[in-house]
């Protein structure tokens, strides 16, 4: 089992390496294309026969080998397939290996194709490394690499040219790579005092000895933990206030977004605060705990509120991204951990099947992304349209897809739990959901075809790219039928969470409530979107002058908040502290190379080439020398 | 009566004159001399040592030091005379062809 | 008390002679107060019981390296005075003052040296010549030998460098000093 738990773990190493060290400045080689995803479908095979092996025998702990020792400092480089991270494994190839197929179809006729497989399988890598480690400072190396390989693939582009904000809000790949990056820098700071405060408190950043430690810690040091952990999650998971890299972030290509962005990165914080649940789920935090479920479900509801409005087909999808991940928080927070797992795995699917849809449509118009030139493509693009149908059906949560049973239980979480603003603010936002999931799909692929105005010819996709999206699409419709088996598994390690007897008994109803929003926002979507003739949908010059419609396109202008307050005042502290720097550092610096500088330049002379002037030289020395001893001879 | 220091004094001194010498001459042929002048007062050194301590190393020593005088002025010269023929002269400060 | 004397005269007339030696402006007077330095100096190894060694010095010295000096000279001329320029005589005889000084001091002080090894005590009975025979037979025997091939590689190598074009005129004839084009002529004639 040990040499499963490694073929799955560096199986996707290997095939970065040979990616990377091989291919790196060939033109595009097929060879890439086939070996990179059989290397993921390995590891996706491995991950499988582990996950039956852990539902059968328990966890497996490998330590491969001793990573650090310093002082009182031992930190191993050991693994733990446990049902947790068995469950993140198998979402994670799962998703990877048909992101890998797919990107064999999307990324074409890029000359950096064999760049890209590389970059890919380093993430996917580096995501097993984060849910497999069995420390904190194994998490934290996953964690960064993870972030390098997300700001590596947004700025995949990196030589597109910056351009204004009202252009394309990202302004430009490179821009936004570095935008994610830097929030993540933030957050992860914060994440580092978490770890330092473990290791100091505990003296040992083993999951098993941190865990066990926790009860015994003083309460402002659990929570001083806890908080430093959320926000290292905040950051990843771009939660508010540090939501703002991840829309932008849908710069690079869609198979990034799919992966990266929707399905596996953006979800290690909750599977971080899943991971830490013996210290999210004490009496002592549970401040923290319901802070953490109380922004979920404000994210939750901001989130859609934005993609009401927006106009980018992979932005709205980014938005109900941020949105689902809300939701994993409130759960998470409400200490549904096993329910929280349960919808980032359902989520993963169809939210990557979401996005390479969009991919698909992307590809057929020539890179256009405004829904608003798109519409009436069912025609051209059946497989897609199907696939996206799928897609958007089960993230707004109707049965029996998979949305609808983890979101539901989230949503009946929040109803147990007494929490009712925070029920009522989740419901609705499953209408919002909805409501904007099928807006852009019939935007996209009924009613009127305003493409045609606007001198597209779009095209479906390879068929081998189809059939090979096909896995996501089954799961995402079958996802939520094994919530009870999964339930049984994930028990083992994951704190049961039970509805009480009360909230069973309202069950039906509550269902049939978030069933009603979900059904009526599809509705309204309809009416509005998908119709044809004279009721066909026109843009509204009057809504579109509307406060809130402004207020919500430029999404609550916090971004235009963060550059006039914080990114302005930096600049300028920056150009005074340069003007410093050049003043003191730089011309202390300067100063030694001219005193070298000049005392090489006046002792040349001495280099005249006499041999007389030269023997002059060897004398003085001499005598110096001599003197030297003498006193020696005289001291001694 | 003659002390060993009487002799090193004299060797000292037979040494700085030596040096004055390597360090004044220009004439390649003049620092040969000068050099001898610092061999041989080693050699002073050496033997009396050797004779104070009575032991015949110091003596040793002098006989290397007069073989590695005589070989050295055989090549030396050569090359003078090498040197002679090339430039005319054997002034220091004419042939300073070492400039970097 | 004669020790005394001849110390003493022969240091008066080393220290005089090599002065001559390192200050005249002749070749001849110097080479000439060079040998009978060198002389006074056997001198003094006749006075240290060294006898072996005086005689080395009077036959290599002042025989075989000062005739190979005078038969130098022949090759280069000597009847003018050399000129030279002293660019900075003061110095010069600051830093041999000083060194002079330096080792006065340090040779008058008292030497500490009383728990000195003896490598190779001189056996009583023995005359010098056969005590540095044997010495230098069986302790020195690996150097002594390199030394003579030393010696033998010096006379090679000076014979070659002196050797060579012996039947021009060194003192008559200049050799014009090789420029760019005739050297790059001379490489092209060696490649062939």
């Amino acid at each position: 089992m040990e040499k499963l738990v490694y073929i799955a773990l560096f199986a996707p190493f290997v095939g970065s390496l040979f990616a990377g060290l091989f291919f790196a400045r060939s033109p595009k080689n097929i060879i890439v294309g086939v070996v990179n995803p059989a290397l993921i479908f390995i590891s996706w095979l491995a991950s499988v026969a582990l996950a039956f092996h852990v539902a059968e025998h328990g966890a497996i702990h490998v330590t491969m080998m001793d990573w650090i020792s310093a002082g009182a400092l031992h930190i191993p480089f050991g693994f733990v397939v446990d049902e947790v991270s068995v469950t993140m494994m198998v979402v994670v190839t799962t998703v990877s290996t048909v992101v890998h197929i797919y990107s064999n179809g999307y990324m074409d006729h890029d000359k950096s194709f064999n760049r890209f497989f590389s970059y890919l399988s380093a993430f996917v890598f580096s995501m097993m490394i984060l849910v497999m480690s069995d420390n904190f400072a194994g998490l934290f190396i996953g964690w960064e690499g993870v972030g390098v390989c997300s700001w590596l693939l947004i700025g995949f582009w990196y030589h597109k040219k910056d351009v204004t904000p009202d252009i394309n809000p990202a302004i430009s790949p490179s821009y936004a790579a570095n935008e994610a990056f830097i929030m993540n820098r933030i957050a992860d700071l914060g994440m580092l005092v978490g770890i330092f405060l473990i290791y100091w408190n505990v003296g040992s950043l083993q999951y098993d000895v941190v865990f066990k430690e926790l009860p015994h810690l003083e309460d402002g040091i659990l929570v001083a933990i806890a908080i430093a952990l959320f926000i290292g999650a905040m950051g990843k998971s771009a939660q508010f206030p540090l939501h703002t890299w991840l829309t932008d972030a849908m710069e690079g290509p869609t198979p990034v977004s799919a992966l990266i962005h929707a399905a596996t990165m953006v979800t290690a914080g909750v599977f971080l605060v899943i991971r830490a649940n013996p210290l999210y789920s004490l009496d002592a935090v549970s401040d923290v705990s319901y802070f953490i479920a109380a922004l979920g479900t404000f994210v939750a509801f901001f989130a859609a509120s934005m993609a009401l409005v927006n106009r980018d087909l992979k932005r709205i999808i980014a938005y109900s991204t941020l949105s689902q991940l809300g939701y994993m928080f409130a759960a998470a927070g409400l200490g549904a951990y096993w329910i929280a797992l349960f919808h980032l795995a359902a989520h993963a699917f169809f939210k990557a099947l979401l996005f390479l849809g969009a991919g698909n449509v992307m590809h057929a118009m020539d890179d256009e992304l405004d829904i608003f030139k798109m519409g009436g493509l069912k025609k051209v693009m059946r497989g897609t349209y199907l696939y996206m149908g799928i897609a958007s059906l089960a993230l707004a949560g109707l049965p029996p897809l998979a949305g609808y049973f983890s979101k539901d239980a989230i949503i009946e979480t929040a109803f147990n739990e007494g929490t009712y603003v925070l029920w009522f603010a989740l419901v609705f936002t499953a209408g919002l959901t909805a409501f904007y999931s099928f807006r852009q799909v019939f935007l996209t692929f009924d009613g009127e075809e305003r493409y045609k105005r606007f001198g597209f010819h779009p095209h479906e996709m390879y068929r081998y790219v189809l059939v090979a999206m096909s896995p996501l699409a089954i799961l995402a419709i079958i996802a939520g039928w094994f919530q009870d088996s999964f339930h049984e598994f994930i028990i083992k390690l994951l704190p049961e969470y039970e509805m009480s007897h009360h909230t069973h008994h309202n069950a039906w109803w509550l269902g049939l409530l978030v069933l009603f929003f979900a059904v009526s926002g599809i509705i309204i979507a309809y009416k509005k979107y998908a119709r044809k003739g004279d009721k066909a949908f026109k843009q509204d010059k009057k809504v579109e002058s509307g406060f809130f419609y402004k207020l919500l396109m430029n999404q609550y202008y916090i971004p235009a908040f963060y550059v006039e307050f914080i990114v302005k005042p930096y600049t300028a502290i920056s150009d005074k502290f340069w003007a410093i720097d050049k003043a003191v550092v730089d011309a202390t610096v300067d100063f030694i190379a001219k005193v070298i500088y000049k005392t090489g330049d006046s002792s040349r002379v001495i280099q005249n080439g006499n041999l007389s002037s030269y023997l002059n030289w060897m004398g003085i020395g001499a005598v110096l020398l001599i003197l030297a001893s003498a006193i020696a001879v005289v001291m001694g | 009566m003659i002390g060993i220091s009487h002799y090193l004094i004299l060797s000292g001194l037979l040494f700085s004159i030596g040096f004055i010498g390597v360090l004044r001459r220009k004439n390649l042929l003049m620092l040969f001399f000068a050099t001898e002048v610092m061999l041989n007062a080693v050699n002073i050194a050496f033997a009396a040592i050797g004779n104070y301590y009575g032991d015949l190393s110091g003596q040793m020593f002098a006989f290397f030091i007069i073989a590695v005088a005589a070989s050295e002025v055989a090549v030396g010269l050569g090359l003078l005379i090498v040197l002679y023929k090339k430039y005319n002269t054997l002034d220091l400060d004419i042939i300073s062809t070492m400039k970097g | 008390m004669y020790e005394f004397i001849a110390f003493y005269i022969f240091a008066i007339s080393t220290v005089i002679l090599f002065l001559i030696t390192v200050l005249s402006k002749n070749v001849l007077y110097a080479m000439t107060s060079l040998a009978g330095g060198m002389v006074m100096i056997s001198g003094f190894f006749f006075l240290l019981g060294a006898d072996f060694l005086g005689v080395v010095q009077l036959i290599v010295y002042v025989g075989a390296v000062m005739a190979l000096y005078a038969f130098a000279m022949m090759f280069f001329d000597t009847t003018k005075d050399v000129k030279e320029k002293y660019n900075s005589p003061r110095l010069v005889f600051l830093l041999g003052g000083l060194m002079a000084v330096v080792f006065v001091v340090i040779f008058s002080a008292p030497i500490i040296g009383e728990n000195l090894q003896v490598a190779s005590p001189i056996t009583n009975g023995v005359g010098n010549a056969e005590a540095v025979g044997i010495v230098l037979f069986t302790k020195y025997l690996v150097p002594f030998e390199v030394a003579a091939i030393m010696l033998l590689v010096a006379m090679v190598a000076g014979i070659i460098l002196a050797g060579k074009k012996m039947d021009e005129s060194l003192t008559t004839t200049v050799l014009p000093l090789v420029d760019k084009e005739s050297e790059d002529e001379i490489l092209k004639k060696e490649s062939r």
